[in-house]
């Protein structure tokens, strides 16, 4: 194989997927996938930022022991509604639908997914979804949590519960149809020569994240329309007045949403394998490992959600069980961090932005998942459930895990996706104020739930008040410092540098097409040659056996 | 650098091949990849239902098969019935479509499409018996709250009314979302009848038939487990 | 590449089995078995029903492998929710620690 440099980049045309056609209607009933990433982004981000307006109202709620800035009723809301937007109309989708859906065809040398228009109208579903939530938020709002117990959801809640849920309901058919299209596409249009071991691991963390989309998301959906069933008939199977038992819910309901937590980091997981691998400009270490872990998380991934119930009148044998399996969980996820770390060791690496992402990232998530160990484990939950511990937790890998993995990714690729190169000083800036403002906020949040101080609260005794404001400092810097990306992103759009078609001189397929890419992608299907990740050209060596080659010829 | 040749794409393609894909195999696989998939999550839908039938079950015998029992079993019997000629009209229209005969696969279509209305008539006339019997639960109907006569319900020893409501509970919610299903595969080979009839497919091109034929299958595969466990879990008590 | 066509000879078998395998769900749900028998014979003729359709009227039986795997994860995946489900409820009384 030829060394990178000398591979023939295809000049560069004028047009491109963005300029190939104008007007709204070109962009609203388009069917290419890299347009169809881009209606996400803008979505997804809209979205981010409510979700965000949330997080600041809690924040500053929490400043002061007393509950004077909303009252108890309101800060429900609040929470409930910064969980349901963050959770389903921001981590599902970021990462899969908008660099999933640019990146999978380009990875495995196809024109398109499987079905473009599927793919269009899924976007079209998770914007009425939207709606259909926006709409149950002006209304009157929901406070439920975005956990939904019953029977206060079905039952005693008098706030737009069905609305909601109908919401979330809608959303996750956008979720089911992403990850068919991914399934399919990777199984049916690989270019001649990608075998599924020369894929790179992106494509692998997004085959798994199907796989749980299609098997969790359903289920999510059938425990909403019989919550809504209920909540509409007055009686209904979570109800003991008819036999029924509310803990049943909670089974049904985090059948999908514990698997939903691996949708949320295993694309994350496979930006940062690209990131390593490319920015340490090695190829990663042990990446059948890597791969199958991926496989591994999603898999086990569905055998775990009876810990959420630990503490919820679930039979103890079976919380005994699940809290095993948890502890057995973290082992792929370990797996992959052994390896990124594996790669970086003795290698050439360079801080770009996206790099100190990917660094964020393995730090990060690492502290996130040793403390699920403490809250997967029977005896110390019953401590820490429902705490604070809880929530820097779930932060650590949802915030430091898969929104730096995102952030990670589209630094990385924006020179592929728009064709113009983001200031790199205020890159790797927003990433320091971003990295230094995530922890601030979260790290005093495990010391306040480890000492008791429960979560879901607007009042809380003063002895906690420290810690909520050192959160509330963070929680600014690191709003502050999500904000830098945003305008200059849309800067670069105008007036950042234009960009190569492989800016970081790259082995990747998808770097084999002009920066922005034709709507077509390639203008011939590639036949594929090289391993992932291929730095240096295989040494030329002479076959020597043992005894030398004069010997090896008697 | 890439190694590539002349793209495969015939340039005399079949019309109905995309532009994505590189020939009609491979249009054909991913099709009927993609229905499988999406099968999967219909599978992982009901099976949330199937599993709160099964708990409540293990926990009220006496209620639901008292409750059961008051289902009309010949309605049900028929309408599975009625379902599995559908499957099989279905089968044969995808079969006559394969081999190119075009009046015959619109016969079968149209038939798997009355077949399946024929169902959703005597669903409901099933459902309205309910309504006039106080059985629909809770205040889902604000004017006929869930109000049975208990005797007529010949109640086995063990029942309890609110018990047999649950049954109700999950006899509507799994029968109405499978009846939904049923309305959606109408739809889908109304379109289908309609396409056939313009000559969109041929042997060569028929995925959309076939796809639609797995969907119709699967929503038959459901109502067969859902007969016996929601009709007849009950009936070896009667007699006696 | 050959899409296998099933015959209307196999269909129509199939078909009959399908009505027959009703007609004895039917009858044997007014036979009182001992145990749970009931519910076991309905199930299993309902499974054997179930697999007739997959295999010869959705064509599994000549579809590619990966179709195979499709259906069988779906129906492990079931299990899953099931069994770990009744984990919890059957052995809701089994160990006492203090509430």
């Amino acid at each position: 194989m030829q060394p990178i440099e000398s591979f023939e980049v295809p000049a560069p045309s004028k047009v491109n997927y963005i300029n190939a056609q104008y007007g709204l209607k070109s962009w609203l009933l388009t069917k290419d996938h890299k347009r169809i990433a881009l209606l996400y982004l803008g979505s997804i981000t809209f979205f981010f930022f409510i979700g965000g307006i949330y997080a600041l109202m809690i924040r500053l709620e929490l400043l002061t022991p007393q509950g004077d800035l909303l009252q108890s009723t309101t800060y429900n809301k609040v929470f409930t509604q910064h969980g349901i937007i963050m959770i389903f109309f921001f981590l599902i989708p970021s990462i899969p639908a908008t660099l999933g859906n640019f990146l999978i065809p380009m990875m495995i040398g196809a024109k398109d997914l499987a079905f473009p228009r599927i793919n269009l109208l899924s976007w079209y579903i998770y914007m009425l979804g939207g709606i259909v939530t926006i709409y149950a938020l002006l209304a009157g709002g929901v406070d439920t949590g975005w956990t939904f117990y019953t029977p206060f959801s079905t039952t005693f809640s008098n706030s737009y519960v069905v609305a909601a849920g109908l919401g979330i309901f809608i959303n996750g058919f956008s979720s089911i149809l992403t990850g068919l299209n991914f399934i399919v596409t990777i199984h049916t249009m690989r270019a001649p020569g990608m075998t599924w071991f020369r894929m790179p691991l992106f494509l692998w963390s997004h085959y798994a994240t199907s796989l749980i989309m299609i098997l969790g998301t359903p289920v999510i959906a059938i425990t909403i329309l019989l919550l809504a069933f209920e909540r509409l008939s007055g009686v209904g199977i979570f109800n003991p007045a008819l036999g029924g038992d509310p803990v049943l819910f909670q089974h049904l309901f985090w059948f999908y949403s514990h698997p939903a937590v691996y949708i949320m980091i295993l694309p994350a997981m496979g930006v940062i394998s690209e990131l390593v691998a490319n920015f340490s400009r090695k190829n990663i270490f042990g990446y059948s490992f890597v791969a199958f872990s991926s496989l591994a998380i999603a898999v086990f991934g569905f055998l775990v959600w009876g810990h959420h119930l630990f503490v919820a009148s679930q039979s103890v044998y079976a919380g005994m069980i699940f809290s095993f399996l948890s502890f057995a969980v973290a082992i792929p996820s370990a797996i992959k961090v052994f390896n990124w770390t594996a790669t970086l060791y003795k290698s050439s690496i360079s801080y770009d932005t996206p790099m100190l992402y990917a660094l964020g990232f393995i730090g990060l998530f690492t502290i996130g998942g040793m403390t699920g160990l403490f809250l997967a484990s029977l005896a110390v939950d019953v401590h820490l459930s429902d705490t604070y511990f809880v929530v820097a937790h779930f932060h650590y890998i949802m915030v430091g895990g898969a929104l730096m993995g995102y952030l990670g990714g589209l630094h990385y690729w924006w020179p592929k996706i728009s064709g113009r190169m983001y200031p790199e000083g205020w890159g790797r800036f927003s990433a320091l104020v971003i990295f230094v403002g995530f922890n601030l906020t979260f790290l005093p949040q495990f010391v306040a739930g480890y000492l008791g101080m429960p979560r879901r609260y607007h009042a809380y005794p003063p002895e906690f008040q420290v810690f909520n404001v050192l959160s509330t400092a963070g929680a600014s810097i690191l709003g502050f410092g999500m904000l830098i990306p945003a305008i200059y992103f849309v800067w670069s759009m105008r007036y950042g540098k234009h960009a190569e078609a492989n800016p970081w001189h790259l082995p990747g397929l998808e770097w084999r097409t002009q920066s922005p890419p034709l709507t077509e992608n390639f203008e011939v299907t590639p036949i594929v040659t090289w391993e992932a990740y291929e730095f240096a050209p295989p040494e030329e060596t002479e076959v020597v056996g043992k005894f030398g080659p004069e010997l090896e010829r008697i | 650098m890439i190694e590539s040749h002349a793209t495969t794409q015939d340039v005399h393609g079949h019309p109905a091949l995309q532009h994505h894909f590189e020939n009609m195999e491979q249009q054909r696989e991913a099709g009927t990849i993609g229905m499988w998939v999406f099968l999967v999550t219909e599978l992982m839908f009901f099976g949330g239902m199937f599993l709160a039938y099964a708990l409540y079950r293990s926990q009220f015998p006496a209620a639901f098969a008292s409750a059961s029992n008051h289902l009309d079993i010949t309605l049900g019997a028929v309408n599975t019935a009625v379902l599995i000629v559908s499957s099989f009209t279905m089968a044969l229209a995808v079969y006559f479509t394969q081999v190119g005969k075009l009046r015959p696969q619109i016969i079968c279509l149209i038939l798997t499409l009355v077949l399946g209305v024929t169902f959703l008539g005597i669903k409901a006339v099933e459902y309205h018996e309910k309504y006039t019997d106080r059985l629909i639960p809770g205040h889902l109907i604000p004017s006929a709250p869930f109000g049975p006569d208990a005797h007529a319900l010949h109640l086995l020893p063990g029942a309890t009314l609110p018990q047999v409501e649950m049954f109700y509970w999950i006899y509507f919610a799994m029968t109405g979302m499978h009846a939904l299903h049923m309305i959606i595969g109408a739809g889908l080979l109304t379109f289908l009848i309609i396409y056939s009839i313009k000559g969109r497919f041929d042997p060569e091109y028929h995925g959309p038939v076939e796809i639609i034929g797995l969907y119709w299958h699967f929503v038959d595969i459901v109502w067969i487990f859902l007969f016996p466990l929601l009709y007849l879990l009950g009936r070896h008590f009667e007699h006696g | 590449m050959s899409e296998h066509i099933v015959s209307v000879r196999v269909y129509f078998a199939i078909f009959l089995a399908l009505l027959v395998g009703t007609a004895l769900t039917v009858v044997a749900a007014f036979v009182d078995f001992p145990w749970r028998f009931n519910t076991i014979v309905a199930l299993t003729i309902a499974s054997i029903k179930a697999t007739l359709v997959v295999l010869y009227f959705m064509h599994v039986r000549y579809s590619p492998r990966l179709v195979w795997v499709i259906v069988a994860s779906a129906l492990f995946w079931m299990g899953i929710l099931f069994a770990f489900t009744f984990s919890d409820y059957l052995t809701r009384g089994w160990l006492s620690i203090g509430y």
